[in-house]
Formats: C-alpha cells, structure tokens, sequence
C-alpha cells in the first residue's frame, strides 16, 4: 500500500509537501504511547496516533517509519510539519478515529500476510 | 585499529520538545559511518528512550557516543533522583512517571525494557539521591 492509498483511504490531508508519498507501507502502529511504539520494530512502517508533539515525529523517526497519520480530527502545528518533513515522513490527518482508521487500513491489506 | 570514533551530547532537562534531539544527530552520525540500518535503528532506539528518561525523571545530562572496532557504546549520566528498585524498574509497564508525561506519550514503563530489548549488553550504575549511569554496547562484528 502506498502512502497515497493511505490518504484516499481515511480521506486524509496531506500535511507535507516535500515528502514522496508513492512510497510502500507494509505495515502500521496504531498507539499514542510511544514507548509502545519503540517496543517493536517492524519494517517501513506507518503510525497512526491521536498525540501531538514532536516527539510523535522522533519516534518515527528512531522506527524508519515513512508516514505519520493523525487521527481523531488531530492538526499538528508547523513545526512538527517541518521536523517531519526534515526526516522525510510524510503527515497525514484524518478526522477518522484510531480504531476504525486501523481497520479500514487493515481490511484493505495494510497486514502481514 | 586507532582511536575509538567519540561525541558527547548534553541533554536539556528543561525542554521536552528538543528531547530526542541528540539521538536524531546520532542516528546521523552512525548512518554516516556506513552501519547496518538494523544497528542504527537499535542504536538510535536504544539512545532515544535514554534521552527521555533523562528529561522526565532526572533533570537532564550527558550522553557519550563512542563507536570501537566491534560495537557501539553509549553511556548516558544523569544526576537525577537515581533508581530505587533497578529489578522493579526494568519490568514492562512498571513507571514512576507523572500523569504529565503519560500525556506526552511516555511513562509507559517501557523506556528501561526497550533500551535492553534493542542492546546486546547494558549496565545501570545508580546512587540515590545523586544519579544514574548506563551504559549500553551494541555489537558490530
């Protein structure tokens, strides 16, 4: 799935504007604690979150996700955009909430075969 | 081989946001040396989850990088509160943190675990009342 699959899907807004979202997501995270994010490692990853702080951006950072969703109608301010936007994740946000966000992401392939 | 690769980076207690800040530069730092993306990752994780707690429970510190022929290091100080219960402390879930932090996304009880769960080997030095050392090696060959 790509990150533009993603933004169809949850009918996103595209945050970023440097960002390449014709990359490949093979997996999510969906939490707003981070350290339950830092916990397990998966490949090219997406997260979707209701937080919003920098630190949201760090942790996907530190993971090599590519894409960070926010979720529950969540607007980050600029410069959480920017620092995104510096570690080359793309930022969606969606008024969909996280449970739902996941499934409809999940129904649609976002899983591990 | 020659001298051991080394930086040092103080980390302010003061400001959650610029937290994680030093991992960032060394997550660029390792990338540049060419390093396994599998070992950045652990590495970075690893320094990361030590700069937040250096922030939320010890008032800030200092965090030394240094890259030898067959692993990384990290060694983290703070002179913050210390530890009280090391063995209780390295159970998942188990925190200290303030309602405040949980809100910001931490104080899972996650921080001590990860930082094991992503090191091959790790050391907590710690005082109460005058502060914490760990030091965490990653192997490379």
């Amino acid at each position: 799935m790509k990150i533009s699959d993603i933004q169809r899907l949850l009918g996103a807004e595209l945050l970023t504007k440097t960002v390449n979202t014709d990359q490949e997501v093979f997996s999510a995270c969906g939490s707003d604690m981070m350290s339950d994010v830092l916990a397990f490692v998966k490949e090219q990853g997406v997260l979707l979150t209701g937080l919003v702080n920098c630190q949201v951006v760090r942790t996907a950072d530190m993971m090599d996700m590519v894409c960070v969703v926010f979720v529950r109608g969540k607007k980050p301010s600029p410069d959480i955009i920017a620092l995104a936007e510096d570690c080359g994740i793309a930022v969606l946000a969606t008024g969909t909430k996280m449970f739902e966000a996941c499934g409809i992401l999940y129904t649609n392939g976002l899983h591990r075969k | 081989m020659g001298e051991p690769y080394k930086v040092s980076f103080d980390v302010d207690g003061e400001n959650f946001t610029s937290a994680g800040e030093a991992s960032i530069q060394v997550k660029k730092i390792l990338r540049q040396l060419g390093f396994a993306p599998e070992t950045i990752r652990r590495v970075s994780i690893a320094m990361y989850e030590g700069e937040i707690n250096m922030v939320i429970h010890a008032g800030g510190g200092r965090a030394e990088l240094a890259v030898y022929d067959d692993y990384i290091e990290l060694v983290l100080t703070d002179h913050g509160p210390g530890i009280a219960d090391v063995n209780l402390a390295m159970q998942e879930g188990y925190s200290t943190a303030l309602e405040q932090v949980r809100a910001l996304g931490f104080g899972a009880g996650m921080g001590l675990p990860n930082m094991k769960r992503y090191t091959d080997e790790m050391i907590i030095d710690t005082k109460l009342g005058e502060g914490t050392r760990i030091t965490m090696r990653v192997k490379t060959a």
